[in-house]
């Protein structure tokens, strides 16, 4: 097509695309997320696409590969417009029947409708699912019923009508100003206002700009940001696109993990088509503003998430940080000015173009605006990608939302932010969500990773897990970060072994405030945060590894036994599963024996035990 | 020109000048070991950490070998807590380098005295620190860039690509004599010239002077002197004194 040459011509594509698309003909949007294709969404797509075509379908009904719509728990996920019905954990098997019954016959397959986890009751539409209800989706809202692969759907939900808003009568400083009153804050982590490091940059001395999207979102458990570029990349593309009018860049760059393939994917394909349409490159719908995007892929590196370690890996060279006494608004990539933003606070601008910013500021609290993504994650029942309003407390996106905790446990603790933020425990739940409150209770918003544990984890433990993670990661280039978390992973390894001291514990802390104080970048500045959550929340966990050598959560392996009772009537189970061979029988009826010099204590034993004959001390 | 206060005294030092400079103007000693006038400033040791105070107020702890002067900036070298982290980060050092003669001297200095770390295995880091002062050395004054660091976090080491034969060296020692722990050893002896890295030895052939008939340099670096200086090898065949 032709590219568009004027706002005009884009309102004129939009009002063609919404003609030509038939509100009532039938759709069914199948999951096309990460999520979903592990769990085999391919197959089901294909499915839909062959039964379509065996009953001649093709014209009454459109296969959709979507976003993802963020429930991952019961993927495969779909939606059947115009109705709204929600199925769930769908799989290849049971296409035929929903083809039959339900786009046929217009019958409701009961089996596949979520069941309410605390009525048990099934929901039909997507809108009345719990996991839901409580949110508020705006930047995730339209992925699940948009091809991220077609641009004419992003349009037809009113895509690009923000960039055509700001180029069609707003000049940069009022953008600036506009986001500046929105009260919008970095999503990637720091919280900085984005309209502020707008406004530095835009005044930066520099023959060019650059602005960049941060796209190399490396926490366990964190996947907002790939959700987002893959499911929505276009919302992305426009925020940068609008954000390099207000800075004055002609040229960006899309920092994607190359770990990410559908994100690397999705976002080409969003450039390309932009471009075609006229909504990137040279003079953008005909306004005289030029502005080039490339995407670089990242080598999977967690450091190159850092703002300065991400400029150099983009230059080419080893992405390893700086110091930001110089800010990178003012001396960035290749030593000229640069705006980093991170994918989600990108896909904020249009909505807040669009509705302005008084609109936005009126979302969440005092210092936070707007909606967050999470990624619920952990022992939680509702696995999956939650947008919530800024200020709503961490009890409703975990139970609430979440469904609570598997298993009738109790919960423990969430660690907010990431590998280095920190874990809140249970009597600070009812906290409201935001960037200052976090921060507050020794975590951070960080990118908005959460992983809920339970009474199960050992909190010595799940810090030494997290210090082992920041410890594959941390670059090398500073002492603090390198040794320290050297030295703070062999403290940990030494308590969790049962050979820890006091003097151990004071060691830590003390090199945590060190590495707080002294690290060069973030990283090695925040890697203490869940050792010294822990301390200051689970201070007794480690009182009994250190006095007692005693893990209460019966989790380090050095400090626990397993044990056979006398409720053992010699299944056989164990002595089969046990891949030592330390459990024998001893007879008809009777306990069988498990051998402590052989037990390598994996716990496959209490795992395979179906009568709780097993105990763990 | 910037007008800031170190630890109570004024000066007054160009735009443009990093704390730890304007400090040793006033001779007020901070520790350094990754710093080195001759090659740019890197951020990788944090014994020069000191506290700041903006004039708009803000108080932090900084790198001074990184951090330009600002006017009104208020920097104090030596509070307790400075002391307290220079004692752990020399700590650090101390337990990947526990033979290193200059960081024990340097922990005395700072009042580090009870080790804190298990002692590694000297042999292990071979008394680097990896504060990359050969490897700027190497890229910036020699600009042979033969030395850079390899791997990432733990693993990370200093040395010529996979611990080979360098074909970029040229064997001239700037990096050793930058070296503040004595991690890169040269000797010369019988035509040869030794050099020890950390993680492989290489060896040099010298060049004999012409008229005294003594060894005075490595023929690699004659003939990247030749190059660079555009003269003819021949130029170079008399030592330094009998030219």
């Amino acid at each position: 097509m032709n590219r568009l040459s004027s706002v005009k011509e884009l309102e004129e594509l939009r009002k063609s695309i919404v003609q030509k698309r038939d509100v009532k003909k039938t759709v069914v949007n199948i999951c096309g997320g990460t999520g979903c294709l592990a769990l085999g969404c391919t197959d089901v797509i294909q499915a839909f696409k062959d039964e379509v075509d065996a009953r001649n379908l093709g014209d009454q009904v459109d296969i959709r590969v979507s976003g993802c719509p963020g429930f991952c728990e019961r993927g495969t996920i779909l939606t059947i417009e115009p109705q709204n019905i929600f199925y769930q954990r769908v799989k290849r098997k049971d296409v035929a029947e929903i083809v039959s019954q339900t786009l046929v016959d217009g019958k409701i397959v009961e089996r596949l409708l979520y069941p309410d986890l605390a009525t048990g009751k099934r929901v039909v539409h997507e809108n009345e699912v719990p996991f839901y209800t409580k949110q508020k989706r705006l930047l995730l809202a339209n992925s699940s019923r948009s091809d991220p692969e077609n641009i004419d759907d992003y349009v037809y939900f009113g895509g690009y009508a923000a960039l055509a808003k700001v180029l069609g009568g707003m000049k940069p400083e009022e953008v600036i100003e506009e986001v500046k009153a929105s009260g919008l804050r970095g999503r990637g982590g720091g919280g900085f206002p984005t309209g502020r490091k707008w406004e530095t940059t835009r005044h930066a001395e520099g023959d060019i700009k650059y602005v960049i999207c941060n796209c190399d979102e490396g926490d366990p458990g964190a996947f907002m940001d790939r959700s987002l570029m893959e499911g929505n990349p276009h919302s992305v593309l426009e925020g940068m696109i609008i954000g390099a009018y207000a800075i004055g860049s002609p040229e960006g760059y899309i920092y994607v993990r190359n770990e990410y393939p559908m994100a690397v994917k999705n976002a080409g394909i969003a450039l390309k088509a932009a471009e075609e349409y006229g909504l990137l490159g040279d003079n953008i719908l005909g306004s005289g503003f030029n502005f080039h995007v490339k995407i670089s892929r990242g080598g999977g590196a967690f450091v190159c998430g850092e703002s300065t370690a991400l400029m150099a890996s983009l230059e080419g060279k080893v992405g390893e940080p700086r110091a930001k006494y110089i800010h990178t608004s003012e001396k960035g990539l290749w030593d000229r000015p640069s705006n980093l933003n991170n994918v989600e606070t990108w896909a904020n601008v249009p909505l807040i173009i669009n509705n302005g910013a008084k609109w936005f500021a009126g979302i969440g609290t005092a210092g936070s605006k707007g909606t967050k993504i999470f990624s619920l994650v952990g022992k939680v029942r509702n696995t999956g990608l939650v947008e919530v309003p800024m200020g709503i407390s961490l009890r409703e996106i975990i139970f609430d939302i979440g469904g609570g905790i598997p298993g009738n446990k109790k919960f423990k603790a969430v660690q907010t932010g990431g590998p280095s933020g920190g874990f809140i425990p249970e009597n600070l739940l009812d906290l409201k969500v935001d960037f200052d409150e976090l921060t507050r209770v020794g975590s951070m918003m960080g990118s908005g990773a959460m992983i809920v544990m339970d009474e199960t984890n050992c909190m010595v433990d799940m810090a030494k897990y997290f210090i082992t993670f920041l410890l594959g990661e941390s670059c090398g280039k500073c002492l603090p970060c390198r040794e320290g978390l050297k030295q703070m992973h062999r403290i940990l390894t030494r308590i969790t072994d049962g050979e820890g001291t006091m003097a151990d514990i004071e060691l830590a802390e003390k090199l945590c405030s060190t590495m707080l104080d002294t690290s060069l970048c973030g990283l090695g500045a925040s890697a203490p945060n869940p050792v010294l959550t822990s301390l200051r929340y689970f201070r007794d966990e480690w009182l009994a590894h250190v006095n007692e050598k005693r893990c209460p959560a019966k989790v380090c392996k050095a400090l626990i036994t397993y044990n056979i009772t006398e409720k053992c009537p010699n299944c056989g189970l164990c002595v089969k599963a046990c891949p030592e061979g330390a459990i024998a029988a001893q007879g008809k009826k009777k306990p069988v024996l498990l051998d402590q010099e052989k037990c390598i204590k994996c716990g496959t034993c209490y795992d395979v035990c179906n009568l709780g004959a097993v105990q763990v001390k | 020109m910037v007008k800031l206060t170190v630890d109570g005294r004024p000066i007054e030092v160009k735009e443009g000048t990093m704390v730890l400079d304007a400090a040793r103007r006033l001779n007020i000693y901070i520790p350094t070991l990754c710093n080195h006038e001759s090659v740019s400033p890197y951020g990788a040791c944090r014994l020069c950490m000191v506290d700041i105070t903006t004039k708009s107020g803000r108080n932090r702890m900084v790198t001074s070998c990184l951090y330009p002067v600002e006017d009104g900036l208020v920097v104090k070298t030596s509070t307790e807590k400075v002391a307290e982290h220079r004692r752990m980060l020399i700590q650090l050092l101390l337990a990947r380098c526990p033979e290193s003669k200059e960081l024990k001297d340097m922990a005395v200095k700072l009042g580090a005295h009870d080790l804190l770390f298990p002692k590694e295995d000297p042999k292990t880091h071979h008394n680097c620190i990896l504060c990359a002062l050969c490897t700027r050395a190497c890229a910036e004054i020699v600009q042979q860039s033969a030395i850079s660091l390899v791997n990432r976090g733990v693993d990370r080491e200093m040395g010529i690509p996979f611990f080979d034969n360098s074909d970029l060296c040229i064997a001239c020692g700037t990096c050793a004599q930058i070296c503040p722990t004595n991690a890169i050893i040269i000797t010369d002896t019988k035509g040869k010239r030794r050099i020890e890295m950390p993680h492989n030895t290489m060896e040099f052939e010298l060049a004999k002077c012409s008229v005294c008939g003594r060894y005075w340099l490595p023929k690699k670096q004659i003939a990247w002197m030749a190059k660079k200086s555009g003269q003819p090898i021949e130029f170079f065949a008399k030592c330094n004194n009998c030219r």
